[in-house]
């Protein structure tokens, strides 16, 4: 059982069922579940949180499923003092949340497991998808976890890494020719024809929810508070709203004290729909999307009025980093703290950095900063631009000359030794 | 009959044409308008056509060509 207690538009709050909606009949507004606060503050404590699974079914009291859900143990992943990064950057207390580490290594994998889990309930037999990569990676093995049937689009000109990653699951994999807004036009009209449930449209609602487990786990981990800053790239700008609700909701149950975090929205500048509109303080204007960050190119980002609202109310800002700095980012990151993310890990660390050199993320402040999926999603994005190995041939000769003086290169000591202050 | 929910954002120069207005008569579909902010230099609705699927298929080719972005509700379909 849980405790959702209907769906309402977020435009015009009218309540509906909780049924699989994802529009307001008056106004085509967005639905959002509501719950029982009351009924959970009863039920939930840290204690109880504590005791649950090592995954997002811990906060299963905040999530909007009823049966028992589909789990490949999704969540729960990594958050670390990033001293190295940290020594970079010039800041004192940034800690990076590795979704890397999630099953389909994505932080899709949070959203896809409630939605596979809700479509079951509602009933469908299938569960679909439009993606460029992790959502498809993720539906398609969560699809085969359950024993539903998936159908999967991708654009028929996807990087081979992500084919792949979707494939192996055994899905529908349907690439689609013709440019991005023809794949979007054709499978929302698919949407309303086929009985399928399209995790991030008709279950919309639902699927979304998941994302605030990222804001629990962040909040948990760092003894029970929330950070002063969290750094989110953004595309519709669903996680982003998610872990603003996710904090709040935390602090509405009295389960962590005040939120007074500040929220920022990392961009590509080759789609920065919502940094353009911070900057200009106009509303959000669509735009075609023309990056190498291919999981964050929403030209027409659904969230995007609200991601807005929140970085107003919170005092947060938007950045919109270059592709040239999104590479930079993803190479520091590897190199300072071993961790491999994607396109969209590298926007999140360039957008930091920025934040960092403008003394907007002050380096006393407990900073978050979210990686939302694995590097060897987007190897494309880095191939060329990383030192080739030296060849050598099978003699010491040979290795001397090619390698010569590296060989007798020590890390410099001082600068990686660790002291764990919190 | 067929329905279709759209959102129409309109660029600075064609805030001020009634591209509506042409779409429903040029192409015999009725627009139901649910939101919408326009302003001076800039605009978008929210709205839906209802006819038969091929007069609302071609009518929206059609705004579209006229350069409104049409887009189905609730913004792009395609996540990464
Ligand atoms: C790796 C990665 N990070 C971040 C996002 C942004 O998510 P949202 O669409 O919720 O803003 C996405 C998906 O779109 C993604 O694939
Ligand atoms: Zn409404």
């Amino acid at each position: 059982m849980s405790f959702a207690r209907s769906l309402r538009c977020r435009q015009c709050k009218r309540e509906y069922p909780l049924e699989p909606l994802f529009v307001c009949e008056f106004c085509f507004g967005s639905l959002e579940v509501v719950y029982d606060y009351k009924a959970i503050s009863q039920n939930l404590t840290r204690e109880s949180i504590a005791a649950g699974p090592k995954n997002i079914w811990r906060y299963r009291a905040l999530l909007p499923v009823e049966d028992e859900p589909i789990n490949m143990d999704a969540g729960f992943t990594p958050l670390f003092h990033a001293h190295n990064l940290g020594r970079a950057l010039g800041l004192e207390r940034i800690y990076i949340k590795n979704d890397c580490m999630n099953p389909t290594w994505s932080f899709k994998d949070r959203v896809v497991a409630v939605a596979a889990s809700k479509a079951r309930e509602f009933g469908f037999q299938a569960v679909a998808c439009a993606s460029t990569g992790n959502l498809a990676n993720s539906v398609s093995a969560h699809a085969a976890r359950a024993g539903m049937r998936a159908f999967i689009f991708v654009p028929h000109d996807l990087e081979q890494g992500k084919i792949l990653g979707s494939a192996i699951y055994g899905p529908t994999l349907v690439a689609v020719r013709g440019n991005y807004d023809q794949v979007n036009r054709l499978c929302s009209e698919l949407a309303e024809r086929f009985p399928w449930a399209f995790v991030n449209i008709n279950i919309r609602p639902y699927y979304a929810e998941g994302s605030k487990t990222l804001a629990y786990e962040v909040a948990e981990q760092l003894g029970w508070q929330a950070p002063d800053a969290v750094v989110v790239p953004v595309a519709s700008g669903s996680l982003l709203t998610k872990v603003w609700k996710g904090m709040h909701e935390l602090s509405q149950l009295g389960i962590i004290g005040k939120v007074g975090s500040r929220l920022f929205a990392g961009q590509a500048q080759g789609c920065s729909p919502v940094a353009t509109a911070f900057e200009t303080g106009k509303p959000v204007r669509p735009v075609k999307p023309d990056t190498i960050a291919k999981s964050l190119a929403i030209g027409n980002p659904a969230d995007g009025f609200f991601v807005l609202n929140i970085l107003q109310e919170c005092g947060g800002r938007a950045v919109a980093v270059s592709d040239d700095e999104i590479v930079d980012g993803m190479k520091l990151l590897a190199e300072t703290e071993g961790v491999f993310a994607e396109t969209a890990g590298g926007v999140t660390v360039a957008s930091l950095k920025r934040l960092a050199a403008q003394g907007t993320i002050k380096p006393d402040e407990l900073t978050v900063a979210i990686i939302t999926a694995s590097g060897l999603k987007t190897i494309e994005a880095v191939q060329e631009k990383v030192a080739p190995p030296i060849t050598v041939d099978p003699t010491v000769a040979s290795f001397e000359q090619e390698v010569g003086e590296r060989a007798f290169w020590t890390p410099p000591l001082k600068d990686t030794g660790r002291t764990d202050r919190g | 009959m067929a329905k279709k929910r759209v959102m129409f954002t309109f660029p600075p120069d064609l805030v001020t044409e009634p591209v509506i207005y042409h779409l429903a008569q040029q192409f015999r579909v009725v627009t139901n308008i649910r939101r919408a902010d326009v302003a001076e230099d800039r605009g978008w609705v929210v709205l839906e056509v209802e006819g038969k699927e091929e007069d609302i298929d071609k009518g929206l080719e059609w705004v579209a060509t006229k350069g409104v972005r049409v887009d189905p509700v609730g913004g792009d379909v395609v996540e990464g």
